[in-house]
């Protein structure tokens, strides 16, 4: 049993962890409302932007002449891993592990590379036995669109003269402050077959359309362009689950804190009870015993 | 939806929807305007001056760094880079931006640096000219 010191060190110690997982909490969930705001003004632009570029594409008859879009027999792919840079945030970056190994061993027969975001990420692919192309920590310090840009760029251009012939991306897309979704993306060859869900019937109003300047220059505009904005986009998304995965995180582990402080009061004061009744016990004892004598 | 609708999405979020009279867009080969019933449209747009006319006849100046526009169904789409009101740009920022990017064309440096340059210099141009319109 242990003595009354111990517990009562004990009760400090988890006090004292439990207000840092508070206060790692608030920093989170103050991080997150930014985070938050930025992909929620982001999102519409995003997307409306790969609307245009699917319908575009759609209506272009022969795809070979735009490199960005051409399908290639695939014998080298680039796994592109979105991680966070620092822990202590749940699940998130174990999903986004577990998705990779798995398309890794779909891919076994194909050549495959990573390109790693974050520090978690590259802690653990690191370690294995995996090639990885490029590596790219503290993104999120910082996230600007340049930044973004440049990878985006860096990406093509591995694309073009890399050897790569499909880029994937894998990242925490935010669904709210305590959810987020594992997204497996293709990012290069550009894809425009994906249908939004409501735009069906969509695509075939759209052959009287005017186009200003034609279409051909119009998409050899857009898709660059679009790439850096998806990434963007992606960057965000992640940062905003980042932050939103950790306060959910930290806020269990203050709760579990607090559930455990509570126990542990309890058995503080019944090991105190115990001792105050038997030492009671030996003074009532002792005192009958100095009666009988 | 019975008069013409406008949306203006930027990266920073929807900027301006409303149902207006009409638009003018600076596309890529000229400025054009949007009228209620005109003809389905995708065209490019360029660096400079939205001018939107609103239901009421105000007429709303918006300086625009480039971007895609869409018509259908008498519903404008601007995906433009920016897009801001002419009593809401930053001045300064956009003075330095000017003074940056014209450092940066003296220096000479060829390819797509100066390219970079001589694009942020006009966005820098045309904030400064719509600001300097609506004072």
């Amino acid at each position: 049993m242990a003595t009354l010191r111990e517990i009562r060190n004990r009760i400090g110690s988890i006090e004292s962890t439990q207000q840092i997982t508070k206060a790692m909490k608030m920093v989170s969930s103050a991080k997150l409302r930014k985070a938050q705001d930025r992909i929620l003004a982001l999102r519409p632009y995003a997307y409306e932007l790969r609307n245009v570029i699917r319908h575009l594409v759609a209506l272009i008859e022969d795809v070979s002449s735009l490199p960005l879009i051409r399908k290639r027999p695939v014998n080298k792919a680039l796994i592109v891993v979105v991680t966070s840079d620092r822990g202590l945030c749940g699940a998130f970056n174990s999903n986004i592990i577990r998705t990779v190994i798995k398309r890794l061993n779909e891919y076994s027969q194909t050549d495959t590379s990573l390109y790693i975001i974050g520090r978690k990420g590259y802690e653990y692919f690191s370690r294995r036995d995996k090639h990885i192309e490029k590596y790219k920590p503290e993104v999120f310090q910082d996230i600007c669109f340049d930044n973004a840009a440049r990878i985006a760029r860096d990406l093509v251009s591995l694309y073009l003269n890399g050897g790569y012939d499909r880029i994937e991306i894998v990242y925490n897309e935010f669904k709210s402050a305590i959810q987020q979704n594992v997204i497996h993306e293709q990012f290069l060859p550009f894809e425009p077959e994906e249908e939004s869900e409501e735009g069906a019937s969509e695509s075939v109003s759209k052959v009287d359309f005017l186009y200003e300047p034609d279409k051909a220059t119009l998409v050899n505009q857009l898709i660059p362009k679009n790439l850096n904005i998806q990434f963007w986009r992606i960057l965000l998304e992640s940062n905003a689950a980042e932050q939103g995965a950790r306060m959910t995180a930290m806020e269990s582990a203050t709760d579990n804190a607090e559930e455990l402080i509570h126990q542990l009061t309890i058995y503080y004061n019944r090991t105190r009870q115990a001792a105050i009744t038997k030492e009671l016990s030996e003074i009532v004892g002792g005192a009958n015993a100095l009666k009988e004598s | 939806m019975a008069g013409l609708n406008i949306e203006i999405l930027t990266p920073f979020g929807k900027i301006y929807t409303d149902e207006i009279k009409s638009c003018i867009i600076p596309g890529m080969l000229g400025q054009f305007q949007v009228l209620k019933d005109h003809a389905s449209l995708l065209a490019a747009v360029d660096i400079g001056m939205i001018t939107i006319e609103e239901k009421n006849g105000k007429k709303i100046t918006l300086a625009t760094s480039g971007g895609y526009c869409e018509v259908e169904n008498n519903k404008i789409k601007l995906i433009v880079e920016s897009a801001e009101k002419a009593d809401k740009i930053n001045i300064e920022r956009a003075k330095d931006a000017k003074t940056r990017a014209e450092e940066r064309l003296c220096s000479k440096q060829s390819g797509l640096d100066s390219d970079r340059a001589k694009v942020a210099l006009a966005r820098a141009l045309n904030r400064l000219k719509i600001a300097g319109l609506k004072i």
